[in-house]
């Protein structure tokens, strides 16, 4: 099961891990990110994902990689500011996951990050999604 | 005695628009018509001054086509420059070309119904990607010199060179040239022209990418395989343009490391036609498939996990992806596309090769001779065009062929150069040889026959081992090949297709009758202006009818599509800006409604999109209109609206909304997609269109041909005019003047000349299909043009008000009406059901209909346009199986069904799917697959299931599936 108190999340609905700094590992602090369920669930069957290589600096609110289905093409704003430590790979091989299990092995990318600018918790998430849902009607 | 070809045309007669008039509650089609138009833009009345003829009969207007025809004089053509005499297989020009079963077939949306075309294409396909060694061809473009500045616009965005930088080699063919130097100034692209046969690697510049002509103009062929390591060195892209038929011998592109293949398939078995319509082509290395513009045919699995064909990648097309698609090609030249595959499979990995060496042997033989007449060749090495050094004599020796029936190139003074192809004979060798008095005589002597390829090019590597390349070589197996292709899928000649923003209206026989005559079809797009005095008076007359009709002054037929027809329109709206010092005016305004080619072209045209909001009916909010006009003032460039707009509405404040825009300073650009609404009843120049482009395959009958050809002419305002896309071949650089503003349509007698930068490659575009539209026009008169509005309006107002208890209707303008078509919106019946859209679509297949539009313009709708051309009793068929099929919805909300098990989620049934092995559904096979009675004597059989749209995407696979894929 998700914690969903242990993520944070955006308004382009990508959710955010965070993963401190070990000193003894001797890692500096990083962030896993992801589309949430909610947005797999709006682009429908997910059939290719475009990610940055590991090593590509991220800027804040940038397009940094693409996630279509057969419906749209999405993009992926990057939610913080950093490097790429590491992309998905199965993700790439299996764009399914992303729609199957968004919060686990649906995840996008790793990156160390340098800057957090402020992300909403579950609860004001929550309360966006029902916003959404609102203007829908 | 003749009866009128209008009420051949158009479907309802009197009686049936009398049933239809009463279901609307109103007296006339004109009573009809006003109330929906506002009066604000009603047509001004151009009485006596009609350029427009009286209409003719079919029999006189296939006389008149005659007469026409012979004013043009077919010679034996030998210029080259990318368009080649051909031999048309007679089993293809009979079976593909002049049968409706392909030509008025559209685009491939619903795979289901379209697998024919989809494999002919995935043929073409095929045949593109092995001939240039590269993974992945599209389903073709509109032209070689577009698909040259698209395979531009891809090194662009895929390469890692932030140059702006791209070379060309000073050997491409001119009009290919010229298009780059137009499309590239308008997005910001430096171009860089460098001698590439020549140029060491070391001297390449800095750039994304690099465009190489292979065989060049000239004909020569040179190794590129250093300048395209240098060039990915640079982290640039490699662009090859290259002759198929030479790739039967040459080594191909993607051997040599190229990115990027671009060509035209013409000389397969297409026509020259005057330029087109031709099926040029694109094909990618693997890793940039994405990046691919137009259209991808791939291989998929149906729901009975049988192989099936379906468009690929859709979600990257600018209908979706708008200002950041990759392009703003929708279309593909899918009917010349088909004919050129066959070719291939007519023929054949050997007969091809046979072709290609007896061209060049016939080329070789030429220049023996030409040498041993003292005649010097400028290079060594070619495959079928010779170059010849005949300083000061190029033009005397030209018009020394031509008076022996031969065309050639004059390149300049002193240099010409003559191209062999699969119809040259030795008599015309012959005759040229004559004709340039190269007959050797004394001392000359006969050197050793050279072979002209360059040994390290010669083709290694196999092509078309494929079974469908090798199995069709007597015509009675190729003609059942095409039978069993056409017989899998829904064209007009079976029912109706009512898809909204398409017009698939009638494409009549003796409008079709010209286009393959050799008159028409065997002139090469840079003939003599005196060999085609008859195509250039019906280029003229077409051209100021449709200006009278849309109330402009000047038209140019040059686009091969209506997104290049956008694209020529914003490019004369940015030419004008800029001739008045206005350089900072790019800013161009679109409604969240348009059509998402509107916002792909303007990026194109050098433009920065700002979208204007719509209200909940999708009519441009104007007070949001006057915002935007405010944020963008000195700035504002145009403004784009489609009328009616994309909702199928006659927009009420049209005249308004283009008031604010001129006051601003910027220009109003209205879209004809949807001419057929008002044709007869409102011109797009006199409400305030200052440029539109119009689709002669949609209002003007051109058919669709399975998704391409397509002709977008673009009419302007006089102010606009000198702007309209112009071409250094035209054989005429003046355009008639129709005073299309002031009094609504008289002749002037002047002229003008187009002298913004050309958008396709040949000067009139797809010429040889433009008798289609000039025999519609003369055919109808203004007035049968008028009523075929009428009746077309009528049609989608009887559909809509029939079916509005069933599903609602989503829009409606004036007095409750819709103009051509209407919007049903299934999503409340997916809300109450969970039946989907697709559901609906897929099930009209079983009841023997092609689907709607889909999901276009609003998610989870149908848009229906029946169009002038279907009668009553089709209509009729169509609303009563919509009914039905609501009936069939209704009892899966009421549990009679389960809602995964029911005639809708199952749709469509195949034959197989009801007579092999056990029947387990809730519902019987009677209602499976004959769910109303007329189907048993009259029923169309989709040939597959349910396409899987995801697994397609997700394992693309766009060539000929290994035969294991059948078994």
């Amino acid at each position: 099961m998700t914690d969903f108190d242990q993520l944070r999340f955006t308004a382009e609905h990508e959710w955010v891990r965070l993963a401190p700094a070990d000193a003894e590992a001797g890692t500096a602090p990083s962030a896993t990110i992801g589309i949430t369920a909610y947005a797999a669930d709006k682009l429908g069957d997910v059939v290719f994902v475009d990610l940055p290589d590991a090593g590509v600096e991220i800027a804040d609110g940038a397009v940094v990689g693409e996630i279509e289905s057969t419906k749209s093409v999405g993009e992926l704003f990057a939610p913080v500011n950093g490097t790429v430590l590491e992309k998905n790979a199965a993700v790439e091989d299996a764009p399914e996951l992303v729609n199957s299990d968004p919060y686990g092995e649906g995840w996008l990318i790793r990156v160390e990050y340098t800057e957090l600018p402020e992300l909403l918790n579950y609860a004001d998430y929550q309360a966006l999604l029902g916003d959404e849902a609102e203007s829908v009607q | 005695m003749s009866i009128p070809f209008e009420s051949r045309h158009i479907g309802t007669d009197a009686a049936a628009q009398r049933v239809m008039l009463d279901a609307l509650g109103y007296d006339s089609v004109t009573a009809l018509v006003e109330a929906a138009v506002p009066q604000s833009i009603h047509a001004s009345d151009v009485g006596e001054g009609s350029v427009i003829p009286e209409p003719a009969t079919e029999r006189e207007v296939s006389a008149e086509l005659r007469e026409l025809a012979n004013q043009n004089s077919v010679k034996r053509s030998m210029i080259g420059l990318g368009y080649y005499d051909t031999i048309t297989p007679a089993v293809i020009k009979r079976n593909v070309f002049e049968n409706p079963s392909w030509y008025t077939a559209y685009t491939p949306y619903q795979p289901e119904i379209s697998q024919g075309r989809l494999e002919a294409l995935i043929n073409f396909q095929t045949v593109v990607a092995e001939l240039t060694g590269l993974t992945t061809s599209n389903a073709s473009m509109l032209d070689e010199s577009t698909a040259v500045v698209e395979g531009m616009l891809l090194a662009r965005r895929a390469s890692k060179q932030k140059s702006a930088t791209f070379v060309v080699d000073a050997d491409a063919l001119p009009q290919t040239k010229s298009l780059l130097a137009s499309r590239a100034e308008a997005v910001g692209i430096e171009l860089v022209e460098l001698e590439l046969a020549t140029t060491a690697p070391d001297d390449l510049p800095e750039a994304f990418g690099v465009f190489i002509q292979y065989p060049g103009a000239s004909g020569r062929i040179a190794d590129p395989r250093h300048l395209i390591e240098k060039a990915h060195a640079g982290g640039g892209l490699a662009v090859v343009a290259a002759d198929l038929l030479a790739l039967t011998l040459l080594e191909s592109p993607g051997s040599m490391g190229a990115d990027v293949a671009v060509g035209t398939s013409q000389r397969f078995g297409v026509p020259m036609g005057f330029g087109g319509p031709h099926a040029g082509y694109m094909a990618v290395r693997k890793g940039l498939e994405r990046q691919l513009p137009g259209r991808l045919v791939g291989v998929s699995v149906d729901a009975a996990g049988n192989r099936a064909y379906r468009l690929s990648l859709q979600a990257r097309e600018q209908h979706i992806r708008r200002e950041k698609a990759t392009s703003n090609i929708c279309t593909a030249q899918v009917l010349l596309a088909i004919m050129a595959g066959m070719y291939a499979v007519y023929h054949g990995p050997d007969g091809l090769r046979a072709i290609a060496t007896e061209v060049n042997a016939r080329a070789i033989a030429l220049a023996t001779t030409l040498r041993a007449g003292g005649f010097e060749l400028a290079h060594e090495h070619f495959f079928d065009t010779l170059t010849l050094l005949v300083p000061g004599r190029a033009r005397a020796l030209s018009d020394a062929a031509y008076d022996r029936g031969y065309l050639v190139n004059v390149v300049d003074d002193d240099t010409l150069s003559v191209s062999v192809d699969e119809t040259t004979t030795q008599h015309d060798l012959m005759q040229l040889t004559l004709a340039l008095d190269a007959v050797p005589r004394g001392t000359a002597t006969y050197s050793r026959v050279l072979p002209s390829l360059p040994e390290g090019l010669a083709r290694t590597t196999d092509y078309l081992t494929h079974p469908v390349f090798n199995t069709h070589r007597s015509e009675t197996s190729m003609m059942r090949y095409l039978k069993r292709l056409s017989d899998y899928d829904y064209a007009l000649d079976r029912g109706m297709i009512p898809l909204g923003s398409c017009t698939m209206k009638l494409n009549a026989a003796t409008e079709m009758e010209a286009v393959s005559w050799p008159e028409f079809a065997g002139l090469h797009p840079f003939a003599p202006r005196d060999d085609v005095t008859g195509y250039l008076s019906l280029i003229d007359q077409l051209e100021t009818w449709l200006a009278e009709v849309t109330g402009y002054d000047s038209v140019s037929l040059q686009p091969n599509a209506g997104s290049q027809g956008e694209l020529a329109g914003l490019l004369a709206i940015r030419g004008y800006h800029r001739s008045r010092g206005d350089d900072s005016r790019t800013v161009c305004l679109i409604p969240s409604s348009a059509h998402g080619t509107n916002a792909a072209s303007a990026v194109l045209a050098g433009m920065k999109v700002v979208v204007v909001a719509c209200d909940e009916l999708g009519n441009v909010d104007v007070d949001d209109l006057r915002t935007k006009i405010g944020e963008h003032a000195s700035a504002l460039a145009a403004l784009m609206i489609t009328y009616p707009s994309t909702h199928g509405v006659y927009e009420h404040d049209v005249v308004d909304i283009c008031r604010l825009v001129h006051e601003a300073g910027g220009q109003v650009y209205v879209d004809g997609a949807n001419l057929n609404a008002v044709l007869g009843f409102a011109r797009f120049g006199e409400f305030g269109g200052d440029v539109s482009h119009l689709n002669l395959h949609k209002t003007f009958c051109i058919p669709h041909g399975g998704g391409g050809p397509g002709v977008g002419p673009v009419a302007a305002r006089a102010h606009l005019a000198p702007f309209l896309p112009g071409h250094a071949f035209a054989q005429k650089q003046e355009h008639p003047v129709v005073d299309g503003t002031s009094s609504g349509g008289t002749s002037s007698g002047g002229t003008v000349v187009h002298a913004g930068g050309a958008v396709s490659g040949a000067p009139y575009g797809s010429s040889s299909i433009l008798p289609i539209s000039w025999a519609y026009v003369r055919m109808m008169g203004s007035e049968g043009l008028k009523q075929a509005t009428g009746a077309a309006v009528l049609a989608a107002n009887y559909v809509a008000v029939r079916l509005r208890d069933h599903f609602p209707v989503l829009y409606a303008g004036d007095n409750g009406l819709v103009a051509h078509e209407c919007i049903l919106d299934l999503r409340p019946l997916k809300d109450a059901t969970g039946v989907t859209v697709d559901d609906v679509a897929k099930r009209l297949v079983d009841y023997g209909f092609h689907a709607p539009t889909m999901s276009f313009p609003v998610a989870g709708t149908l848009m229906v346009e029946p169009t002038e051309s279907e009668d009553l009793a089709e209509i009729d068929r169509f609303i009563e199986a919509m009914i039905a099929i609501r009936a069939e919805a209704d009892a899966v909300q009421a549990g009679e069904w389960p809602a995964g098990d029911n005639p809708l989620v199952n749709a469509p049934h195949t034959a197989q799917s009801i007579a092999v092995g056990s029947w387990e559904h809730p519902y019987d096979r009677e209602r499976a697959v004959f769910p109303v009675p007329s189907l048993i004597s009259h029923k169309y059989w989709p040939p597959v299931r349910r396409i899987d749209q995801a697994y397609g995407d997700r394992n693309l696979f766009c060539a000929c599936p290994p035969p294991e894929a059948f078994e």
